[in-house]
């Protein structure tokens, strides 16, 4: 018996040990130097011997002690159980500290900066959540609807100098008509089909504006994006003759921080908007087929459901939350440029929402909190930053393959009598 | 009651799966108030038959006629409408949503201000259903989604209802007790039932009519009693000792 052990365990670490060294040789073992005669290269193959040594033993170690793989997962501490309210408890508090934050003393720039950025990803998550979690329309191209909020803000603003508070609706509904544009066609598609399509669909809207120089600058984006004021008093230290800047109207002192702030609860009230829309949705008919479709198909048509329908409205509404946020976030970059809207985005969007757990606000919230917050907390590990982040995520995906929040509560109950 | 018109009529339908001939002209018809019983083997095409008069796969030939109007290309989502709800093969339950959110999905296309009173009827025809509404559907056993799956078609108010294997996979008891379930919802509401089966025994009984398919045709068909009776009947479908 301690022999087959001991053989499997050798067989598992010989494989880890072979991808390891098919890794090594190319990723650690050729460096490019810069010498004298210009660049040359440097091998460092006592390196890759290294790595995949530690690679073998520790893989057998691991088989030999812990077993089988199963076992490992076995080991990490289960999910503890909350009672039931905990959720909105902790909801409620959050909340009160979203609200608060920027108002405490240890609130400085950075710190709301880096809370925005996380409230844009939070609403972004939202958004994407109606699509993928609850209407389980695979989509890879949800930064498309980003982009296109971004752009029309910014076009409006500088070519026909509309308001921010303008823009929003027509960046929202702008985006939600490329939604129905792309979903109209695509979304008789089945699962992976409709993944590549929108795939595809986020990467044409980028080179469209990465190419069409006339309209959206191209490559160098669109600078000197005007920046939203509080309700026609700009956040200024000066105001043009006549007006009256955001201080003046408070008898503050002028700072730089008033602005960050306004855009703070901006963005906060935009991401709870999403979110209390979605919620409501739920509880309406229309939602609740969102829902039905993402479990079985067949069955919502034999209950009279009309699928087409009912994706498309998923894929507006996710596509008008999208151009929301992008609208803020052109107002708050003041400059965009198609990098800003490449794949990686939507799949740190679509990977919020996974790891969230699939149709729950609460996951979301969290999921972007993490995949936000810990590559800037590991800013000071510099280099192994990524590689950091990275087992963290595997990590999770092993301790919690369903997501961060798996539970899903029912969005209907009947009072007690009725 | 033959003289009345049939609430749903089969004409000579044909489908194919592929170049697979699965329906190779079948007629039958079912008039208001019956329980008729389709059964036949595994494979026969009984699936086929309930699914082609829902519109897929399409007839190849032939005509479904339901209520005097011709539904043979009428899309699945618009059959809730005229009056014809399904319990689909397998189920097809909503597994992560609530008993109750399953049953308001089954009045989706209803009016919603009679949304309380079907409710009601559907939790007395299956109290089990009322005591498990807030529990999520894929975690109640075969019985309990079988129960849920005919409950959620009733939420439409259907006048036909289309049921596909409700016996498949449940203990005896409980197929005694859907099938005394299916007889009451005939008799006290009035709700006509075509109901696709392999337990021959039990369909029959419940049965005002059947149709015995074999090989994508109907190879006999008549009172319920009578095909019960039938000693080809029983020595091809009855031997194992069903009930």
């Amino acid at each position: 018996m301690d022999g087959t052990k001991a053989a499997n365990a050798l067989k598992e670490a010989g494989l880890a040990a072979l991808v390891a060294l098919l890794l090594a040789v190319p990723l650690i073992g050729f460096r490019l130097t810069e010498g004298l005669q210009g660049l040359g290269i440097e091998t460092r193959f006592d390196w890759v011997a290294w790595g995949v040594g530690v690679v073998f033993f520790g893989r057998f170690g691991l088989a030999l002690t812990r077993g089988s793989r199963g076992d490992l997962l076995g080991h990490l501490p289960a999910m503890p159980k909350f009672p039931t309210g905990t959720g909105r408890t902790v909801a409620g508090l959050l909340l009160l500290l979203a609200i608060a934050m920027p108002l405490l003393p240890v609130a400085d720039r950075y710190m709301v900066e880096i809370a925005i950025t996380v409230l844009i990803y939070v609403m972004l998550g939202w958004g994407l959540n109606i699509v993928v979690g609850l209407a389980g329309l695979l989509d890879l191209g949800y930064v498309a609807f980003y982009a296109v909020g971004a752009y029309t803000y910014a076009l409006l603003a500088i070519n026909f100098d509309m308001s921010f508070w303008l823009c929003l609706p027509i960046a929202g509904l702008f985006a939600a008509l490329f939604g129905i544009i792309l979903g109209f066609p695509v979304l008789r598609l089945r699962g992976d089909y409709l993944a590549i399509v929108t795939l595809g669909f986020g990467e044409m809207i980028r080179i469209v504006l990465l190419n069409w120089k006339e309209f959206s600058g191209g490559p160098n984006g669109i600078s000197s994006i005007p920046r939203p004021d509080f309700f026609g008093f700009p956040f200024a230290r000066e105001g043009e003759p006549g007006q009256t800047t955001f201080h003046q109207l408070f008898g503050l002192e002028f700072s730089p921080m008033h602005r960050i702030i306004f855009l703070y609860y901006l963005i906060l009230v935009l991401a709870l908007l999403t979110n209390w829309f979605t919620l409501r949705m739920r509880r309406l008919p229309v939602g609740r087929a969102w829902e039905a479709l993402r479990e079985d198909e067949i069955a919502c048509r034999a209950l009279g459901i009309n699928p087409t329908n009912v994706k498309l409205s998923a894929f507006a509404l996710g596509a008008m939350f999208g151009g929301f946020a992008g609208a803020f976030f052109a107002t708050r970059q003041g400059f965009i440029s198609p990098e800003s809207f490449s794949f990686i985005e939507s799949a740190v969007i679509l990977a919020i929402v996974v790891l969230g757990g699939m149709g729950s606000q609460m996951g979301v919230v969290i999921a972007a909190a993490f995949l936000i917050l810990v590559p800037e907390l590991l800013r000071d590990f510099s280099q192994y930053r990524m590689v950091l982040f990275g087992m963290a995520m595997v990590l999770i995906m092993l301790w919690r393959p369903q997501g961060l929040v798996a539970h899903r509560a029912p969005s209907a109950r009947l009072e007690a009598g009725a | 009651m033959t003289a009345a018109r049939p609430l749903l009529s089969v004409q000579d339908v044909k489908a194919n799966y592929g170049p697979v001939e699965a329906l190779r002209g079948v007629s039958l018809d079912v008039f208001p108030g019956e329980i008729v019983a389709l059964i036949g083997a595994n494979g026969a095409g009984k699936s086929t038959l309930l699914m082609t008069i829902c519109g897929d796969p399409r007839a190849s030939a032939g005509r479904v006629v339901y209520d005097g109007a011709e539904i043979t290309n009428t899309p699945l989502h618009e059959m809730v409408r005229l009056g014809i709800a399904q319990s689909p093969e397998g189920r097809r339950i909503f597994p992560r949503m609530s008993v109750l959110e399953n049953l308001q999905m089954g009045a989706f296309a209803g009016d919603p201000a009679n949304f309380g009173g079907d409710l009601d009827r559907v939790f007395r025809l299956f109290p089990r259903l009322a005591e498990r509404r807030d529990q999520r559907a894929g975690t109640m056993s075969g019985g309990e989604q079988q129960m849920l799956a005919i409950g959620r078609a009733l939420m439409s108010r259907p006048r036909l209802l289309l049921l596909d294997e409700p016996s498949l996979g449940l203990a005896p008891l409980l197929v005694a007790q859907i099938f005394a379930t299916i007889k009451e919802i005939n008799r006290s509401e009035g709700v006509t039932v075509l109901l696709v089966e392999q337990n021959a025994y039990h369909a029959l009984r419940l049965a005002h009519r059947g149709y015995v398919l074999v090989n994508g045709s109907i190879r006999m068909s008549g009172a319920g009693s009578d095909l019960l009776a039938n000693p080809d009947v029983q020595k091809a479908y009855l031997a194992g000792g069903h009930h």
